[in-house]
C-alpha cells in the first residue's frame, strides 16, 4: 500500500508529467486557453491513460513476455492505443452520452498526445505489475489534469494583462509553464 | 534553385520544424539538456524521417486512403524500433541518456506530418530531400537550444568549458524550467524578428485568437468557435 502511495505521488507531483518529463506538450500549450475546454481535455486524458496503462500492461505481460516478441512493444503499443481511444469514444457515444458530449470533442486528439505511449513505456521499464501500472497511469493523467487547469487559469488572467507584443501569445505561455516548473520543484522533497 | 535544393532550403530554414512550424515540442524541451543530446535526438529522429519518408512515397499508390494512417505509424514505428536497437548497440551512453525519449519519436508530429502533407503525394527522391531538409532543420533547432542551455548552465558546449572558471553556472538552466525560458526567449525574438519585417504583430497566428477577441469585447464568441 505504501508503495502504491509512493508511485502516485512521484508521478502525479514529484515528476509532474508535463512541468518536469516534458510528454503531452502539445495539448498543454494548444488547448489550454479557458479552464472548461482544459478540464475536459484532462479529464479524457485520465480516462484514456487509465484504461491504456491497463490494457498495455495485460498484453505485455501475457501476449508479448510468453511469445518473446517484447521488442515489438512500441508498435504494438501504439497500435493498441489508437484502437483504444476509438473503442472508448464509441463506447461513450453508445453507452454514456453525457460522458462523452463532454469529452468526445478531445478524445480523437489524445492519440497523438506522447504522454499515453510515455506511461506505457514507463511502466514496462519500470516493471511495474498490472495493478502499479494503473496506479501510475491515473496519478500521471492527474498531474496532467492539475498542470493543464493551473496553466487555463493563468492564462485566462494574463490576457488582461499588458504583455510586451513580441511575447505575447506562445512565449508567455512558455514562461509560465517555466515559473510552474520552478513551483513543482517544491513537491520534491515529499518523497 | 532547383526542386532538390529547394527541399532542403525549405526543412532547414522557411519551414524549420522547431522555430518555425513548433512541432515535436516534447523531445525540444525534454533532451536539449546539453548539445551532445540535441544533436543525437536531432539525428535520430532524421534518420526516421528520411527512412519512413521513403517507405511512405514508395508505397502512396498501394496503401489505400482510408486506413493511410496507421499503415503510416506501423511504418514509422518499425523504423523507431530499428533505430532503438542500433542506438542500444552501438552508442550506449547516447542511448542512457535519451531514454524513453527515443521510443517516443513515433508520436513526434514531425514525422507523422510530413508523411501526410509530403510523402505521401511526391516521388521517392524529392520525399527523401524533405526528409534530409526537415531532419536537419530539426537537428539544428535542438542543437541551438541545446548550445545555449549548456552554455548558461554549466558554462561547457559539447562538454568543453568554454566560460571561465570564476563564471558560477546557472543550474536552472539545465533543469526543467530552463528549457521553458530559453524556448520562450527564443519564440519571442522571432516574433520580434518577423514584427520588424511585417511591422506588425501576425494576427493570423494559430493561438492569437484569444488576443484578438480580448481586444474587440466579444469574447464569447471566440470561445465557442474555439470549442
Amino acid at each position: 500500500m505504501k508503495e502504491l502511495l509512493l508511485i502516485a505521488v512521484g508521478s502525479a507531483f514529484v515528476n509532474n508529467v508535463v512541468l518536469s518529463q516534458f510528454l503531452g506538450i502539445c495539448p498543454f500549450l494548444g488547448v489550454s486557453k479557458n479552464v472548461k475546454t482544459a478540464a475536459g481535455m484532462g479529464g479524457a486524458v485520465v480516462f484514456v491513460i487509465t484504461i491504456s496503462s491497463f490494457v498495455t500492461g495485460l498484453i505485455y505481460k501475457f501476449i508479448l513476455v510468453k511469445t518473446g516478441f517484447e521488442y515489438l512493444q512500441t508498435i504494438v503499443f501504439i497500435l493498441v492505443i489508437a484502437a483504444l481511444v476509438q473503442f472508448v469514444e464509441m463506447f461513450l457515444k453508445k453507452v454514456m452520452p453525457p460522458l462523452y458530449d463532454a469529452l468526445g470533442v478531445y478524445l480523437p486528439l489524445i492519440t497523438t498526445n506522447c504522454a499515453v505511449l510515455g506511461v506505457a513505456l514507463t511502466n514496462v521499464q519500470k516493471s511495474y505489475s498490472i495493478l502499479e501500472s494503473v496506479v501510475n497511469g491515473l496519478a500521471t493523467a492527474v498531474g496532467f489534469l492539475v498542470s493543464i487547469v493551473l496553466m487555463a487559469g493563468i492564462r485566462e488572467k494574463i490576457e488582461y494583462n499588458d504583455i510586451a507584443p513580441s511575447f505575447k501569445g506562445t512565449p508567455i505561455v512558455l514562461v509560465t509553464a517555466g515559473l510552474m516548473a520552478i513551483a513543482f520543484f517544491g513537491f520534491s522533497g515529499l518523497i | 534553385m532547383n526542386k532538390y535544393a529547394e527541399r532542403l532550403y525549405n526543412g532547414l530554414i522557411k519551414e524549420n520544424p522547431t522555430f518555425v512550424l513548433m512541432l515535436g515540442m516534447c523531445p525540444t524541451l525534454a533532451v536539449t539538456t546539453s548539445a551532445i543530446n540535441g544533436i543525437g535526438m536531432g539525428l535520430s529522429t532524421t534518420v526516421v524521417l528520411i527512412l519512413s519518408n521513403m517507405l511512405i512515397s514508395m508505397l502512396r499508390k498501394i496503401i489505400p486512403d482510408s486506413v493511410r494512417m496507421p499503415a503510416f505509424i506501423v511504418v514509422v514505428a518499425s523504423f523507431v524500433t530499428m533505430v532503438q536497437f542500433l542506438m542500444e548497440g552501438f552508442v550506449p551512453s547516447l542511448y542512457d541518456s535519451l531514454g524513453i525519449y527515443i521510443p517516443l519519436i513515433v508520436v513526434n508530429c514531425i514525422i507523422l506530418g510530413r508523411a501526410e502533407s509530403y510523402a505521401s503525394k511526391n516521388p521517392v527522391l524529392l520525399s527523401v530531400f524533405d526528409g534530409i531538409g526537415m531532419g536537419l532543420g530539426f537537428t539544428v533547432g535542438l542543437t541551438s537550444i541545446g548550445i545555449v542551455r549548456e552554455l548558461i548552465g554549466s558554462g561547457k558546449v559539447f562538454g568543453f568549458s568554454i566560460l571561465p572558471a570564476s563564471y558560477e553556472p546557472i543550474s536552472i538552466f539545465i533543469l526543467a524550467p530552463g528549457a521553458f525560458f530559453v524556448l520562450a526567449i527564443l519564440t519571442a525574438v522571432q516574433n520580434k524578428v518577423k514584427a520588424g519585417k511585417q511591422n506588425q504583430v501576425q494576427k493570423t497566428e494559430e493561438r492569437g485568437c484569444s488576443f484578438n477577441c480580448a481586444s474587440c469585447g466579444n469574447k464569447t464568441g471566440c470561445k465557442e468557435q474555439e470549442d
